[in-house]
């Protein structure tokens, strides 16, 4: 046949497209077709974190398969426990060997962006055929207007909480407000069924928990100009708030890690917690938590004194390192899985864990699958960058990783410090980041 | 004749080698090179580049440049990084105290004729065989806010009423990271010490009886000194092991309650690392150089002392 992999890219790009009949999908595509040619006798390694759902690393290969079928390029997925894709990314800029993909998380594009591919031609070809990118993943993976990575997905995180125990504490639905969510949790308190949010160096918990206090009263790190701006009135209240809250959570919440909170409610310990949809999905899979499953609802995080939901969650992005010998069959290889066909199944299988970076994925089937799902679809859109106001880079990046607002509010919590001195305590050290 | 003829125009040609062959310094430099070459390559090499890391700002993906001291003058002033110097300075006395004092006893007890006594010996090593990051792992469910064996089992017996917060609360956080490490580093200074013990001579004892030495004399007159030189041995190991301890304090709290129990090689590992600023990460890394160091020219030259040993006074 006649066939050559250029063409074959261009039709499975189009069938797929053409599968969306009515969408707005199929107007763009046809006159936006991009393709990459890849290299002779090329192969890929990709890097990524370990999946949280099964379903997000079976579809992720499947697809890969198909583009391997498809090219004739391999493609090699290995994978890393999460916290440390970061130094091993770091690394692999660094010394410039490694695998030639990776999927990165938050302001790690932004340390070393000369060392990453330019993939500006693929993510506007990409954002103008599936209705643009979200802006909070896109502004991890834009530096100075050029895309240094395609924005992967968001995990989001929302509350969940056990329905049954929220009826009983006298509340017919979940609060919307920080000031009502308050009065929930004391009335749980009473009740016997205490709350608990990550006080400890939880990498994910810890900071969602942490910006999630500081935005929703108004505080900032920083200024758009990157001068530390922590303390402030701002800061005080949310810092105030975190403090009557705490009061009414189950002991120990200053020492927890990423899984502890996961582990307590599924023991019918905790009635609220705040996570990803991996909490409610391993009570739903294991038959022995059925009734608990049953019982779980999810909702989104309450929102404070600013009067919008802004939160930070944990934002993936895939990034091509400029070393790599395949330029190009690495493009191929993430168009081909960002096209309709393949991104859309890998969003269903994630079962709501993977967020889309692309706002033409919204009306992805997973999203009204199961109610539960549902407070996750729009964290892409409410999501706030890490550092805000601010620039993202090494300052913003080094300032979550030590960990400065989760010590500050715990050292509040924990009256270890006054708010005052917790506040200028964090302006301290967040000062030695941004003093460049 | 034909022999003497080869001989005479061997020589010439290996001359060189042979003037080697006989020189006692060249051949000794020559025997030295490959352990040199090691050296240099594997351990002075790194340990340069991690002192010239710390005095410039290299941060990860990208080259630094020299700033001289100004790493140093940050961490200064940086409460966290002496909160860590703090923990770790505590961390090392306390477990290290512990682990000799119980070692030390464990040696002794396993000394004496006891029934199935490889049986014990061989128990006791197993702290020491098994992974730090499994073991670590054991002690963060026995440690756990809510699932705690231990808080379970008191709680049973009645002794409190509600879960123990040991890793939440700053000194509870601090006294379970120290028990861990004690927990795990007892069979080392106890096998050590156990094969030391047994070097003694047992005639020393038999005439420190017949002069109506009680037990406690023997010990301190016979067992203390003659242990003194293997003691100053385990005791820097342990030290240095405590002192540059990571997993443990990395699986069970990663630094937290508030930083409480971050050591400097933790801390070090998240500003460095996690947080990409290689030259702070590095400069943190070597200024636990001199607090090594005094580790060891404290044992060297306080425990090694050999009138001391020998049961005099300097």
């Amino acid at each position: 046949m006649g066939f050559t992999r250029r063409d074959l890219l261009k039709t499975t790009a189009g069938a797929s497209a053409g599968l969306m009949a009515p969408s707005l999908l199929t107007q763009r595509a046809r006159a936006q077709d991009l393709s990459f040619k890849p290299e002779e006798g090329a192969s890929l390694r990709l890097l990524r974190w370990s999946p949280f759902v099964k379903g997000d690393e079976e579809q992720w290969l499947a697809n890969t398969k198909k583009f391997t079928e498809a090219t004739g390029v391999e493609v090699r997925v290995d994978k890393e426990s999460w916290e440390d894709i970061r130094p091993k990314a770091a690394v692999a800029a660094n010394v410039g060997s490694g695998p030639d993909l990776m999927f990165v998380w938050f302001d790690d594009p932004h340390q070393y962006p000369d060392k990453l591919l330019d993939v500006s031609d693929l993510a506007n070809y990409l954002g103008g055929k599936y209705g643009g990118w979200y802006d909070g993943p896109k502004s991890y993976a834009t530096r100075d207007g050029q895309f240094v990575g395609l924005p992967l997905a968001t995990i989001g995180n929302a509350i969940v909480y056990r329905d049954s125990w929220v009826k009983e504490a006298g509340f017919s639905e979940f609060p919307k407000t920080t000031d009502k969510f308050l009065e929930l949790c004391q009335a749980l308190q009473k009740s016997g069924h205490p709350v608990g949010f990550t006080h400890g160096h939880g990498v994910g918990d810890g900071n969602n928990y942490a910006h999630w206090l500081l935005w929703s009263h108004g505080g900032k790190m920083v200024d758009e100009k990157g001068t530390v701006t922590i303390n402030s009135p701002e800061t005080q209240k949310a810092i105030e708030y975190a403090m009557e809250l705490y009061k009414t959570f189950i002991p120990g919440t200053e020492g927890w890690l990423d899984v502890n909170n996961n582990r307590a409610f599924l023991a019918g310990e905790l009635s609220v917690i705040a996570n990803g949809i991996s909490a409610y999905y391993s009570a739903k899979n294991d038959p022995k938590l059925a009734e608990i499953a049953k019982d779980i609802r999810t909702t989104n995080l309450p929102v404070g004194p600013v009067g919008k939901p802004v939160e930070l969650y944990q934002v993936t992005s895939a990034v091509i390192f400029k070393y790599t010998k395949y330029p190009n069959a690495a493009k191929a290889y993430l168009q081909f899985m960002f096209e309709e066909a393949q991104m859309s199944e890998w969003i269903t299988k994630s079962s709501g864990y993977c967020c889309q970076t692309l706002k033409a994925f919204a009306s992805n089937p997973v999203w009204t699958a199961d109610p539960a799902n549902a407070p996750y679809a729009k964290a892409s859109e409410t999501l706030r960058p890490n550092g805000y106001a601010g620039p993202l880079g090494y300052a913003s990046a080094a300032v979550m990783a030590d960990y400065v607002l989760v010590d500050m509010f715990a050292e509040a919590v924990t009256g270890q410090q006054t708010p005052q001195a917790a506040m200028e305590r964090a302006e301290k050290r967040a000062n030695r980041y941004y003093r460049v | 004749m034909a022999g003497t003829a080869t001989i005479g125009s061997t020589r010439r040609s290996v001359s060189l080698l042979e003037r080697l062959e006989n020189s006692r310094l060249g051949l000794g430099l020559l025997f030295l090179l490959p352990a040199a070459v090691l050296l240099l390559v594997f351990l002075t090499y790194p340990l340069g580049l991690g002192v010239w890391l710390g005095f410039t700002d290299e941060r990860i993906g990208r080259p630094g440049i020299y700033i001289g001291l100004e790493n140093y003058g940050f961490l200064w002033h940086d409460s966290v990084f002496w909160l860590s110097v703090f923990n770790t300075v505590l961390y090392t006395t306390v477990a290290s105290v512990l682990k000799f004092g119980l070692g030390l006893w464990l040696a002794l007890l396993l000394n004496e004729r006891l029934p199935f006594k490889a049986f014990f010996r061989a128990i006791v090593l197993l702290p020491w065989v098994v992974p730090t990051v499994l073991s670590a792992i054991a002690f963060w469910w026995i440690y756990d806010a809510q699932f705690s064996i231990l808080s379970y089992v008191l709680q049973k017996i009645g002794l409190i009423t509600g879960p123990i917060n040991f890793l939440g609360d700053p000194t509870n956080a601090r006294a379970s990271v120290i028990a861990a490490n004690v927990w795990r580093g007892i069979p080392f200074v106890a096998i050590t010490l156990l094969a030391g013990l047994q070097t003694i001579s047992p005639s020393l004892y038999e005439a420190a009886t017949l002069d109506g030495a009680t037990s406690w004399q023997r010990f301190r007159f016979v067992t203390f000194p003659l242990l003194t030189p293997i003691i100053a041995i385990v005791m820097t190991f342990s030290v240095l092991f405590t002192f540059t301890d990571f997993q443990l304090i990395y699986v069970l709290t990663r630094g937290g309650p508030v930083n409480a129990t971050h050591l400097m090689a933790t801390l070090s590992f998240q500003r460095g690392i996690s947080g990409g600023n290689l030259g702070e990460g590095a400069a943190i890394a070597v200024a636990m150089i001199p607090f090594l160091l005094a580790a060891i020219l404290f044992s060297y030259f306080g425990l090694q002392r050999r009138r001391w040993q020998q049961g005099g006074r300097d």
